[in-house]
């Protein structure tokens, strides 16, 4: 029963997932090992989607990755399952919210959290590093070394870097302009 | 029920208008929510962006939940919830309904290529800026290395690891840290 796995995944990544954002990532991308729900390249697609329609990121790629596990009963269910710690931990916090705030275990505690969650969204950068501008398959027919990179991508890869450290734009600036190129090189 | 049901509507269009992560609510919140509502005031949104961030979860829904509490208890707490995440539901549904049809055209699989370069870019720069912050302190370092270890294991090895561990592991080091250091 694929539902049942997807809300208990779902409700663990509610409530480990920690620091907005990309947070929930290393979660999805480790659930490519353990289910066939996506595969890691359709999690590449998964967040370019996400980055670019409306909404919070988070919660688009719950709802993309729960449809990609269970239809449109996955997308709703992986939704509501991953907001459900959240709303326990509200509704009991909400009374106690500025001792919460500044109590000093909390902020010790964050002050640990941040370098670890940097490392698993830096392990999943290296990850899609390698999807997108590795080419093994090539190299494998081939054996020769020199075919194992995708040049262009990674001269796509370094040009978007640098106009990203540029100009500061919104990320659907960066993968609209990318979705050009790519259409006009044939990547 | 009117205002359990303005509380739902506010936050779906905040949901709505919202793209990227939770700091690009904050406009929206001070526009919405302080100075055209006065449910809160400017500077108590600054306060619970904060604190959404602390809590787990989606930072966005936090930040919605802890608003829509100030406004109609717990009540208002659900509403809000469920009005900032309908329209990603919905959107996200349709998108990725209608996909796959495209995929296979070749332009569009040229484009996702091209895309798929932009996420990886996307991802690296978050990654830097993240661990900039923490480049001056060698013991944040040291959580850095060991949560990267941790996490990359299963590339190089059959032991799988959840991304709980390090989470948790780092929180209880931080914790532990802290104390002994005596700040």
């Amino acid at each position: 029963m694929v539902y049942i796995a997807l809300i208990a995944e779902f409700l663990k990544i509610g409530l480990f997932s920690v620091g907005g954002g990309l947070a929930t990532l290393p979660f999805l991308y480790r659930l490519t090992d353990r289910y066939d729900w996506f595969t890691r390249e359709m999690l590449v697609d998964m967040i370019a989607i996400s980055e670019s329609t409306p909404g919070p990121i988070g919660i688009n790629m719950a709802t993309y990755a729960g449809h990609s596990a269970g239809g449109v009963a996955g997308g709703v269910l992986a939704t509501l399952a991953i907001i459900a710690p959240s709303v326990a931990i509200a509704l009991i916090i909400t009374k106690i919210l500025d001792k919460f705030r500044e109590n000093r275990y909390v902020k010790r505690a964050f002050y640990g959290i941040r370098p670890a969650v940097t490392a698993l969204i830096a392990t999943v950068a290296i990850g899609i590093m390698k999807i997108t501008m590795l080419d093994i398959p090539a190299y494998e027919k081939t054996g020769a070394i020199a075919d194992i990179f995708s040049y262009r991508q990674i001269a796509l890869f370094f040009a978007v870097s640098c106009l990203m450290r540029k100009y500061k734009l919104h990320p659907v600036f960066y993968i609209g302009g990318a979705a050009a190129a790519g259409a006009i090189l044939g990547l | 029920m009117r205002e359990l049901f303005e509380v739902y509507s506010v936050f779906f269009r905040i949901g709505a208008l919202t793209f990227g992560g939770g700091y690009t609510m904050l406009p929206l919140l001070q526009a919405e929510i302080a100075r055209s509502r006065k449910w809160v005031g400017e500077e108590d949104i600054i306060d619970y962006y904060a604190i959404s961030q602390s809590l787990p979860g989606i930072v966005a829904v936090n930040n919605a939940m802890l608003i829509g509490y100030r406004r109609r208890a717990s009540a208002g707490l659900l509403a809000a919830a469920l009005g900032v995440v309908t329209p990603s539901v919905v959107i996200i549904l349709i998108i990725a309904a209608f996909i796959k049809n495209f995929l296979h055209i070749g332009a569009v699989a040229h484009a996702f290529n091209g895309i798929r370069v932009a996420v990886a870019a996307l991802i690296v720069g978050t990654a830097i800026d993240m661990g900039r912050k923490c480049l001056s302190d060698y013991r944040c370092i040291a959580i850095f290395l060991a949560s990267l270890l941790m996490f990359a294991l299963p590339e190089i090895s059959p032991i799988e690891i959840s991304p709980i561990v390090p989470v948790v592991a780092g929180a209880a080091v931080g914790v532990a840290l802290k104390r002994r250091s005596g700040s």
